[in-house]
């Protein structure tokens, strides 16, 4: 049943479906962005993942939903080099790089960003400190110079307004005293300012009222571009009346078990999950 | 208690039997004054050794059992280039033990009611004052490194600021240690502050050569009724030094006074901070940092004793250790039986980078009045994993991530600090400190 789900996917977004002759040669229209094969990831000993597979492509925003400790959480962790999980088999492919092989520091400033469940405090580091040295960061990485204080306050002000976060939030500590709306506030602030090619929003909605979650909605699909992708993990359908998904996968014991589009998250809204851990118990 | 002196004793008192009026002809004349009972309490008491409580985490017998020169006739070294730009200070020097005579251009304005110059000077043209106070706080000391210092100091630091009088810059005193040859100096500053008066020091320890350096140094602070002082300590000296340095504050009544001791580098250091508390109403804040790595031992024995009802003291050490360093801190803080209404808050925090670092922290409270609001907390953790990868996660290089956390650690030291110019200037230097590019002292590399 679930080689079957993934089939659909699989032939309906194409793999390798036509060329291109610009001056790179040979170039595959539909390039892939990530590609997750086979992926067995534990903790502490405990497989957590058991042979994940995944494939998203610029453009695209993929929703994955499941019931708790089905791996949501452990798959955005494994994707962005969390030291805590081991993975123990398969591939993550980012691009063409082996995304395993490199750091977190790499890995982020190669394009991918998680908006964490849980963001950190970290209290004496300024909200504006961390985030000029984010930002240098990643134009090292880059080979550019540093940005100059005046586009960096700019900046700042330009995105702090698309997620209508306080002024005065930037010049705390990181997270510290924000509440749980602000926190995420602040991640999709960052998210901004950081502009990822692959963005991972993890239960991005928890903890959310209903107009801080309109606002960072709203500003995920302020940066929304064709260029860029979105991975959506989340327990409710509540959030993907706002970001709609082009694909709704459920996750459950370390496996995607069943793929299908914004229908399925609705399907699973009135039934649950029990018909689909039926399916795959039988 | 007859206490058996070994060896590393005998040499001292071989040489102040030998010399010793050789020691009191160059002195201060006050520092003479309880200079024999001094050097007798030193021979009962001998140097410090680890078995005795409040040295238990300094072990300083291989240190002291060394042969040090004493440099009795003073020799003023040329004026050393040493100040923390753009701080504008009225600005000393005392080279070894001596104060350096000519005060730097700038220290124009100083109000002329202050009196700054060394004790010697003083004990001469202002005995009245000197002898009032000289020795107050010290002599009763059962401490065997303030009894050698009371055999052995001949002069010191020495300032006065009378009755109202406030200070509109800080006064920086900067001591370079400096010789060929193994030395050790025994230095006893006195600093007064009438009634209303306002001072803020700022002292800087420096090394210049690579010989072992042994500093042994008693400060006495009298802060007035009313009065405001700082008293900042910054060390940035070189691993072969041993820093023993005595602090000893008196507060009178609705006095306000902040110490905050900075330990970038060192080699050995041990500082003794004792605040008394006599009059109503004061406030005392307490706070220092210790950045070390390599060998380096850090003990900050501290205690503040509430002897008077209404005081409130606030106390906050931060220690970030790495390689074979050691830290030690012990707040002592007594309330006495009639000092109700006592607020007191003891904070210390510390970081060990690695396996091998060792920390020993030890508040010890004793509480003897019974409507009182203390507390205490010291905790020995890691930087936090969780904020290490939320760093990473930004982009933020591992080693870049710890160094924010370090030095976001030590931030709120360094944001008690009350002198701006000051204060940016320990940003810096922490940070380049934690970079590893103050990883040597080279000779007083903290100023250029």
């Amino acid at each position: 049943m679930s080689n079957c789900e993934n089939q659909m996917i699989f032939n309906r977004t194409g793999l390798l479906t036509g060329e291109s002759n610009n001056e790179y040669g040979k170039y595959y229209i539909y390039r892939k962005m990530l590609t997750i094969k086979d992926l067995h990831a534990s903790i502490n000993g405990k497989e957590i993942l058991k042979g994940l597979s995944l494939t998203v492509k610029p453009g695209e925003i993929h929703a994955i939903m499941g019931p708790n400790g089905s791996g949501k959480s452990t798959l955005s962790s494994v994707i962005t080099g969390n030291p805590v999980f081991e993975v123990t088999h398969g591939s993550v492919n980012f691009e063409g790089k082996n995304l395993l092989e490199l750091a977190p520091e790499q890995r982020a400033n190669e394009g991918i960003f998680l908006s964490f469940q849980y963001p950190v405090e970290i209290p004496g580091v300024s909200m504006v400190n961390f985030m000029r040295t984010a930002i240098n960061e990643q134009r090292k990485y880059r080979e550019l110079a540093p940005i100059s204080a005046t586009d960096f306050l700019r900046l700042m002000r330009e995105k702090k307004e698309l997620v209508e976060m306080d002024s005065k939030l930037a010049n705390r500590s990181v997270n510290e005293g924000f509440s749980g709306g602000e926190k995420k506030k602040n991640e999709i602030f960052q998210m901004a300012m950081l502009e990822p090619k692959l963005a991972i929003l993890d239960e991005t909605d928890s903890g959310l009222d209903i107009d801080a979650l309109r606002i960072v909605a709203h500003g995920v699909n302020k940066l929304k571009t064709p260029e860029n992708a979105t991975i959506v993990i989340t327990h409710y359908q509540r959030l993907l009346d706002y970001i709609i998904p082009d694909f709704v996968h459920v996750l459950y014991d370390g496996r995607i078990v069943k793929s299908g589009t914004k229908e399925l998250a609705y399907e699973l809204e009135e039934k649950g999950y029990d018909w689909i851990k039926q399916e795959v118990n039988a | 208690m007859e206490i058996k002196l070994s060896g590393m004793e005998k040499q001292y008192i071989d040489l102040y039997q030998s010399h010793h009026d050789l020691i009191k002809k160059h002195a201060a004349a006050v520092t003479n004054t309880y200079r024999d009972a001094a050097f007798a309490k030193f021979q009962s008491l001998g140097f410090p050794t680890s078995k005795l409580e409040n040295y238990k985490y300094t072990d300083l017998s291989e240190i002291l059992s060394l042969d040090y020169g004493l440099d009795f006739p003073l020799d003023p070294y040329q004026v050393f280039k040493c100040d923390v730009p753009g701080i504008l200070s009225y600005l000393y020097f005392v080279v070894n033990d001596g104060f350096y005579p000519e005060p730097a251009v700038q220290n124009e304005g100083l109000p002329k009611e202050v009196i700054i110059c060394s004790l010697k000077e003083a004990s001469e043209k202002y005995p009245e004052i000197v002898n009032n106070y000289y020795g107050k706080l010290s002599v009763q000391k059962e401490d065997g490194l303030v009894a050698f210092n009371g055999a052995f100091a001949q002069d010191g630091f020495f300032m006065y600021v009378p009755k109202n009088v406030q200070l509109d810059r800080p006064v920086q005193l900067v001591n370079i240690m400096r010789s060929d040859v193994d030395f050790m100096a025994n230095a006893h500053n006195l600093v007064i502050l009438e009634e209303g008066a306002k001072a803020q020091l700022l002292v800087c320890d420096h090394t210049v050569d690579d010989v072992r350096f042994v500093s042994n140094r008693v400060t006495e602070v009298f802060v007035g009724k009313n009065a405001f002082y700082e008293h900042y300590k910054l060390e940035n000296t070189h691993v072969r030094t041993t820093n023993l340095s005595t602090l000893l504050i008196e507060q009178k009544a609705t006095s306000n006074v902040l110490t905050n001791v900075m330990t970038l580098h060192n080699g050995v250091t041990r500082n003794t901070i004792e605040i008394d508390l006599n009059g109503e109403n004061c406030e005392t804040e307490l706070c220092g940092m210790v950045i070390g790595d390599k060998k380096q031992n850090v003990d900050n024995f501290t205690s503040i004793l509430h002897n008077q009802p209404n005081c409130h003291s606030q106390e906050l050490f931060k220690y970030v250790l790495d390689d074979l360093a050691k830290g030690a801190f012990t707040g002592k803080l007594y309330v006495a039986k009639d000092a109700q209404k006592t607020a007191a808050f003891q904070t210390n925090r510390n970081i060990l980078l690695n396996r091998t670092a060792k920390m020993r922290t030890k508040p010890q409270l004793e509480i003897y009045a019974d409507d009182v609001k203390c507390s205490h907390g010291a905790t020995i953790g890691q930087l936090d994993d969780k904020a290490l990868f939320y760093m990473r996660s930004r982009g933020i290089p591992f080693e870049e991530a710890r160094l924010l956390l370090m030095f976001a650690f030590t931030a709120d030291v360094i944001e008690n600090i009350r002198i701006d110019a000051l204060k940016d200037r320990m940003k810096m230097l922490v940070e380049k400190r934690l970079r590893g590019e103050l990883s040597k002292c080279e000779g007083c590399v903290i100023c250029q």
